[in-house]
């Protein structure tokens, strides 16, 4: 080998074996994570842990059983209010987004997805919390809302467009209206994939923190009403985090393994409804 | 053009849900104008280049926030990018095919993890580490550069810059990774067939070929990154002050909204923070729409990295 052709080679290689460390260091990042994350908040999770409302500061012991309903609550609503338009937009999209209307609800998804949660956050307290007149968990769900809409009409699209052309066809050449071609052929088949979307959306508000800070803004005791303000884990971690006591911080350990659990088993079965569905469908 | 009358409901019930993302846009940009407007009347366009922020005088300037907001963001790109297209190319090009589901399954989880937990590691975990190994190292290569003057007590534009890198790498990984994908076959036995070695291949035919797909990929990063919150908010030490040392605490707009709008009793100060979001939010609209546009040029209208989103 020459010396011009062994140099390149030599390059190659070492390229090759810097691709390979770099890529291993981002996969590094996670299980450090997620293994302090298990060495630190583990041994906190017992009974108390998730039956118990918070102890007044100082004290030790208590639990965060009235972060984890208000968390159920919360994201569940959002889900119940941002579930139906962001599917319904992406239906829009997938059967009737060919034009300049669609091509602008794709264009202002895609930004609004990137849009700083924090916004969604003080846009919501102005339009609810201050009218209003009070902070309340539906101010939260609202904003969590918002944030799903965008990524729930992406992913419904793309699911509703991987359904095969001849599917539609045949449908509507047996006479059926096109409302019901589109609801009973196409969503039907494509629903592994929208329910995949949803529960990835909801997995990923499931952790926001920042737009509930003005909206749900937390709350000490167990409560369910959502005209009032309520916990969630994700408020939780953010004041037992930065706060002073040794407690606190334990807590907040705790609080976000359960956290990072619960956003792991919602994405989880995102993964398994799908492989589900298409094992069933081919 | 429809044959039933119920298939004009049914479109019609369907524009009503899409015509509502421009409708929330519109809302949210009319919100943060009608609330910012005091503010913008009271300093006008020197609101971001002045430095003070003064509640109790009512003097507002966002200048030390945009600037770290700026600072933080450019640091974890300049962390982020190495890594993120290492794993895509990895990925795409010389990973064995057993070994590429798991790799992007758990890069893809680092997506999954919440804010406010990238927050509480990087207080309890990052930072002593970076305390301890990191920063005396550091010091002792780069102490003489601007950089990495004064003392380090944790809470930092570095810590910060970190935390970002690390909450960013899924995304343009992902984003890259697609973008690769999308690069004909052809394109690599070409360059194979030319007697190009494997990293020649991927350095002068891959990697040209999906240039704007990727720099989209690398701006919807950036995008990410100026909005990110909490983790940021835990971190970067929440002081209004332009400094260039990573060593030193700075403050970026999300995290000063996210700290001091419940302290916001004024009006004034109120509308100045509401400033500070809408400087945010046309920022990271301008830095997404130029991403998508790119990345759209690649992908043709594709939600293309919609799965880490």
């Amino acid at each position: 080998m020459s010396g011009r052709a062994l140099r390149r080679h030599l390059t190659s290689r070492l390229m090759t074996v810097l691709v390979i460390i770099l890529s291993f260091t981002a996969v590094l990042a996670l299980v450090l994570i997620l293994g302090n994350l298990i060495a630190k908040g583990a041994s906190s999770l017992d009974w108390a842990f998730f039956t118990k409302s918070p102890v007044p500061a100082g004290q030790s012991g208590g639990g965060v059983a009235n972060a984890i309903a208000g968390t159920v609550v919360v994201v569940g609503l959002a889900a119940l209010i941002g579930v139906p338009v962001g599917v319904g937009a992406g239906m829009y999209l997938a059967e009737y987004g060919a034009g300049r209307l669609g091509f602008l609800v794709r264009f202002v998804a895609d930004v609004l997805n990137g849009t700083p949660s924090i916004v969604i956050g003080i846009a919501g307290w102005t339009f609810i919390v201050k009218p209003s007149g009070r902070f309340s968990a539906l101010a939260g769900s609202v904003a969590l809302a918002i944030l799903m809409i965008p990524m729930l009409a992406r992913t419904t699209e793309e699911m509703v467009r991987l359904v095969p052309h001849s599917l539609r066809e045949a449908a509507l050449a047996l006479g059926l209206p096109r409302w019901r071609t589109s609801l009973k052929i196409v969503a039907r088949t494509a629903m592994g994939g929208i329910v995949t979307g949803c529960l990835v959306g909801i997995a990923r508000v499931a952790g926001e923190t920042a737009p509930l800070l003005f909206t749900a803004l937390g709350n000490l005791n167990f409560s369910l009403a959502v005209g009032q303000p309520m916990q969630t884990l994700s408020l939780q971690i953010y004041v037992y985090a930065t706060g002073p006591f040794d407690e606190w911080h334990r807590l907040a350990w705790a609080s976000a393994l359960v956290l990072m659990g619960l956003v792991l088993v919602i994405s989880l079965a995102a993964r398994w409804v799908t492989r589900q569905r298409y094992g069933s469908v081919r | 053009m429809a044959l039933f009358r119920s298939d004009r409901i049914y479109q019609r019930t369907l524009t009503a849900f899409a015509l509502s993302l421009p409708l929330l846009i519109l809302v949210i940009l009319g919100v943060l104008l009608a609330s910012a407007l005091p503010a913008v009347k009271a300093f006008g366009p020197s609101f971001l280049w002045t430095s003070t922020w003064d509640p109790v005088a009512e003097v507002y300037g966002a200048a030390p926030m945009i600037f770290g907001t700026l600072a933080s963001s450019l640091l974890a790109l300049l962390i982020a990018v190495p890594l993120a297209l290492s794993v895509a190319i990895f990925l795409t090009e010389f990973s064995p095919r057993w070994l590429r589901q798991p790799v992007a399954f758990l890069v893809e989880l680092l997506a999954a993890i919440p804010s406010v937990v990238y927050g509480t590691w990087g207080i309890f975990v990052l930072i002593p580490f970076l305390r301890q190994h990191v920063v005396p190292v550091l010091k002792a290569l780069f102490g003489w550069t601007p950089f990495l003057q004064g003392v380090f007590y944790g809470n930092s534009l570095l810590a910060g810059g970190i935390i970002l890198a690390i909450m960013i790498v899924p995304y343009i990984a992902a984003v890259s990774r697609e973008v690769l994908l999308a690069v004909p076959t052809a394109q690599r036995e070409a360059a194979l067939a030319m007697g190009a070695t494997r990293w020649e291949t991927v350095r002068s035919a891959v990697l040209p070929y999906g240039r704007a797909g990727l720099i989209g990929a690398i701006i919807l990063g950036l995008g990410r990154a100026l909005g990110e919150t909490m983790a940021v908010t835990m971190v970067i030490g929440n002081r209004h002050d332009i400094g260039v040392s990573l060593l030193q605490p700075a403050y970026t707009m999300a995290a000063a909204i996210a700290n001091e709008f419940s302290e916001a009793t004024t009006n004034m100060y109120l509308s100045a923070l509401f400033a500070v979001g809408l400087i945010l939010f046309v920022l990271t609209v301008a830095v997404n729409a130029v991403a998508r546009i790119l990345i759209w040029r690649v992908a043709r209208g594709a939600a293309v990295g919609s799965k880490a989103l």
